[in-house]
């Protein structure tokens, strides 16, 4: 199996996004133990946001402006009428209802846009080619690393440096006796869901710029692979679950670009089967030393 | 600044917990919380903590009402718990676990004051918390709600599990902090010592309250074991 340096750019730029899907979904479970399944229909609703700013013929900053708008406005409605009413209540309860609420922004999509989708081609530029050192590879790849990277370094930097950043860490360890301590639990559940909002459309962003074709089932996929790789990194701390984002981007990256094309089909075959494999030795997650989940609000 | 406890019920589903619970802790003050398994002694510092359901009576601290109120507010309120088994976040330093006790601080101020209480953990404060030994785990959690500045301190079974040598360090700890005009409620199973100890010391035994004895009843084995199994 030969890797070709656009194909290892690709997985790279894959794993940066899928890392930060993952910590998004990360956060809020870190805080709720709530599986966000309705993040990539946040992810949707922001690609949506940017092909149609496309099609009124917005300049793409517009567009990402946009984007960012939406997402945000849904993460927070989502928080407000979702999860902070039901947020005393089981897991199960919890990921029934964003199940809920993915499958209800979804079929929203198809009564409002339709099933063929909507091309955002404002940001179609990001996916011509640079040729770096005789190497052809695509800007979207180069804009990923650089920006997943960026976003990561900043959120290291909010949890390890600041008391918002504390305060987060401890609920995700012991949210019971973190509110005993006098941390505000409204703050730190809202400070996460935020992020994981801002994160959800800076993945939309570059997930539109990956694939500008923009349908219902924008970032369905993707999520589940996330998903996967969150509970395969370990999904209890963020940066386990970031790893498990990254690992499952690249790993999907790497194999996509290996396998024959008349073989692509088996990629999701060979990915879910590791990732069962990988949770048969080590059940609390790749990256995560010890025991098992912290206590629940 | 009074912590009041007035007829105090606590119940979890159809099982009562604590009844008719009436007790008081002033400034400057420890009262000792003592009694069997399953009394209702850690039942009745959560209820305070707002994380127990109270289904009658009253919480009150300088007459302002603490019942029904979540725990971050009790805590911003002034009242700190250290919690049985001292639930320090071991993955964080000793540093950050203090950091995280000044949530609650009304005032801005330093950490020093504390720490003078307990140097041990000054001496600590870059290590993983989850490193050090049971006693200096549980000096940190004592430090960690001291950093607060709370007027009430709460404590649920702080000796538990410590060598002699440190349940000496935690007691003289605690005489100190009355000393800081602190009012302290301790739950304890070291029965003898915490009569010793406290200005006044109750007796739980199936939710209720049984006796109140004073620090020259510490000796008298015959009323203790009496009143446990009363």
């Amino acid at each position: 199996m030969s890797v070709s340096w656009q194909t290892l750019a690709d997985a790279l730029s894959l794993g940066g996004i899928y890392a930060l899907m993952a910590v998004g979904i990360g956060l809020v479970f870190g805080v709720l133990r709530l599986v966000n399944f309705a993040y990539g229909q946040l992810v949707m609703a922001g690609a949506y946001a940017i092909a149609y700013a496309s099609v009124w013929g917005w300049p793409s900053w517009a567009g990402i402006l946009l984007c960012f708008a939406v997402v945000l406005a849904l993460t927070m409605l989502l928080d407000r009428a979702v999860f902070r009413p039901l947020r005393t209540q089981s897991p199960a309860v919890m990921l029934v209802a964003t199940f809920a609420v993915a499958f209800l922004m979804q079929s929203i999509a198809i009564l409002a846009f339709g099933q063929l989708g909507t091309i955002a081609s404002s940001v179609g530029p990001l996916n011509q080619p640079w040729d770096i050192g005789g190497v052809q590879i695509r800007k979207i790849a180069i804009v990923s690393i650089v920006v997943a990277a960026v976003c990561l370094a900043l959120l290291q930097l909010l949890l390890l440096r600041t008391s918002v950043g504390l305060h987060m860490r401890a609920a995700a360890m012991d949210f019971r006796t973190a509110r005993m301590l006098g941390i505000r639990a409204n703050r730190v559940i809202g400070g996460a869901v935020l992020i994981s909002g801002v994160l959800a459309a800076v993945s939309a962003v570059m997930l539109t710029a990956r694939n500008p074709q923009v349908t219902p089932i924008f970032a369905l996929d993707d999520t589940i692979v996330v998903l996967a790789g969150v509970v395969l990194g370990g999904l209890t701390r963020p940066v386990s679950a970031t790893l498990g984002g990254f690992t499952i981007g690249f790993a999907s990256g790497i194999l996509g670009g290996a396998l024959p094309t008349n073989q692509s089909q088996y990629l999701p075959t060979f990915l879910f089967a590791a990732v069962i494999l990988v949770l048969l030795v080590r059940p609390n997650g790749l990256f995560l030393r010890g025991g098992g989940a912290a206590e629940r609000l | 600044m009074t912590l009041v406890l007035d007829k105090l019920h606590i119940r979890y589903g159809a099982v009562d917990a604590v009844r008719g619970l009436s007790i008081e802790v002033g400034r400057a003050e420890i009262v000792g919380l003592i009694g069997p398994n399953g009394a209702g002694k850690s039942s009745t510092l959560n209820a305070i903590m707002g994380a127990a359901p109270v289904v009658g009576g009253q919480i009150r601290l300088d007459g302002v009402s603490l019942r029904g109120r979540r725990s971050e507010d009790v805590a911003r309120a002034g009242v700190a718990l250290v919690p049985e088994g001292r639930r320090i976040f071991a993955e964080l330093t000793v540093e950050e676990n203090l950091r995280l006790g000044l949530a609650a601080r009304r005032s801005p101020g330093g950490m020093d004051s504390v720490l003078e209480l307990f140097p041990m953990i000054a001496d600590a404060r870059r290590r993983q918390a989850g490193a050090l030994s049971g006693g200096q785990q549980q000096q940190l959690a004592i430090a960690r709600a001291l950093v607060a500045e709370p007027d009430v301190l709460l404590l649920d079974e702080p000796s538990l599990g410590l060598a002699p040598r440190v349940v000496d360090v935690v007691f003289d700890a605690l005489a100190a902090i009355r000393e800081r005009g602190i009012a302290v409620l301790l739950v304890e199973q070291r029965a003898q010592r915490t009569v010793a100890l406290a200005d006044r010391s109750h007796v739980l035994s199936n939710g209720e309250l049984r006796l109140t004895l004073g620090p020259a009843d510490a000796n008298d084995t015959d009323k203790l074991v009496a009143a446990y199994f009363a």
